[in-house]
């Protein structure tokens, strides 16, 4: 029957939304430990080896005890990949609402939405517009979640260059990180947007936090040096590692502007993808 | 690495010696307090022995009595709330991200400030034991929660003679971002 066949696809939708944010909040992917434990073996100042050590254990532990690295578990970003068969349909975001309150419930995630005016907290993680749902078309049926600690969202920015300024981009992204030092819970991951619109370039930068980090261009290493040169750290206490990496996306732009966004992501760099069962 | 020095609460002159930079071993009852526990404690009065007490600026997630994550907050939003506590003789602020000038001022000859890694709260669950709660009303996050740690591993980040990491860290970062202020040749 085509109803019962549709109810299936959206439990599996929902269930997979729940198992993608438990893995990702209490499991780091690969390439972020990687990243990790790479910057702690290069990094020579004694504060920040001490808070290297406390990261990599802090990471252990989580993975042992089944429990979120962080008591942030942040606000489900999600981003839904549709393969043909898959049409985009309202009950598809209510499926995902669905899989983010079971999460909310069973792992547990900190019910961390509220309205914003009122401040009154859903307390199931979800409202308005939240989950914040992003669509793609693909092969495959995917759920990717991206927990959104508050922390680094709050000390992220934008802003629109002249088309002139190209070489302002570098002291745009440097000044960011001056102007969070310790805030962000550092080392970060910098996800850096360039071009497209005001929206768009915000959009492609919190996308580009979705790349894996263990490989930078020669640009995202040039951008990445330049914030380290700071010096501010891990946790604003000094050290070689202010940045694990700093991942840039792309997109073509009106001749007349040049929009760059840089968000923030702390160490917990949390991310990950379930496959949506389909009959 | 210089060997961690073990430190046990109620703490004494001891913490008076210790200088920004050096990593402790924390153990013994620690209180937990952030934006609303304090204003609360100003209020009411302090309702622990404050006398060498450590404060730690954490929101836990407590479950059946167990402490499953406790991870440092932002001490700074504790800015121009600790004065009452450190006149107590309160001798430890515990949190992440630093404190203010004032703070500082109010730290020399009477205690430290001591940084936990953010995000840690997984590592830190695992160094305590839950002995007690105030204020339970206020909700889980706002909660003062009484905690016996077992040698959570801090550094301290404000000494008692003014030293702060964080404010040479931001100096040195500031000094370095200079170089782009300068005007083109």
């Amino acid at each position: 029957m085509v109803t019962s066949k549709r109810s299936a696809l959206l439990r599996a939708l929902a269930l997979a939304t729940a198992d993608a944010l438990r893995e990702a909040v209490i499991y780091l992917p690969p390439d972020v430990k990687r990243a990790i434990g790479l910057a702690a073996a290069r990094e020579t100042n004694p504060a920040a080896k001490g808070e290297f050590e406390n990261l990599i254990k802090n990471i252990a532990v989580a993975e042992e005890l089944g429990v979120p690295l962080c008591q942030d578990t942040g606000v489900p970003v999600v981003y839904l990949t549709l393969p043909p068969n898959v049409p985009l349909t309202r009950d598809l975001y209510d499926a995902v609402a669905d899989g983010v309150r079971r999460a909310s419930e069973a792992v547990p995630l900190r019910p961390n939405v509220v309205d914003p005016l009122t401040r009154h907290n859903s307390n199931d993680n979800t409202g308005t517009g939240m989950p914040a749902i992003h669509t793609r078309s693909g092969e495959k049926f995917l759920v990717t979640v991206l927990p959104k600690g508050a922390g680094a969202e709050n000390v992220s920015r934008i802003t629109m260059l002249l088309p002139s300024q190209k070489d302002e981009i570098e002291k745009f992204v440097v000044e960011t990180m001056l102007l969070a030092e310790g805030k962000p819970c550092p080392p970060v991951v910098l996800g850096i947007g360039i071009g497209g619109t005001f929206d768009g370039a915000a959009a492609l930068a919190k996308e580009a936090l979705l790349l894996p980090i263990d490989e930078m261009t020669t640009f995202e290493q040039q951008l990445c040096d330049a914030v380290n040169r700071l010096g501010i750290g891990p946790m604003g206490l000094g050290g070689d590692t202010t940045a694990l990496a700093v991942k840039v996306k792309a997109a073509a732009c009106h001749t007349a502007s040049l929009p760059v966004a840089v968000n923030v992501q702390c160490w917990a760099c949390r991310r990950a993808t379930v496959a949506v069962k389909q009959e | 690495m210089k060997k961690p020095v073990q430190l046990k609460t109620p703490l004494g002159i001891e913490v008076l010696a210790l200088s920004a930079g050096d990593h402790v071993r924390l153990s013994g009852i620690v209180y937990t307090a952030r934006d609303e526990a304090h204003l609360r404690m100003m209020k009411d009065g302090i309702p622990f022995d404050p006398s060498g007490a450590a404060v730690y600026h954490c929101g836990p997630v407590i479950q059946n009595n167990r402490i499953i994550a406790a991870g440092p907050t932002t001490s700074a939003r504790m800015n121009t709330l600790s004065g009452f506590l450190l006149d107590r003789g309160v001798a430890a602020l515990i949190g992440k991200g630093g404190m203010g000038s004032a703070v500082r001022e109010q730290l020399k000859g009477r205690g430290v400030y001591l940084a936990f890694t953010g995000g840690c709260a997984a590592l830190a669950a695992s160094h305590m034991t839950l002995k007690g709660v105030y204020y339970e009303d206020l909700g889980m996050a706002e909660a003062v929660w009484v905690i016996d740690l077992d040698c959570l591993p801090l550094i301290v980040g404000i000494d008692a003679k003014g030293n702060d990491i964080f404010d040479a860290v931001r100096a040195r970062a500031t000094k370095e971002f200079a170089r782009y202020q300068k005007p083109k040749g």
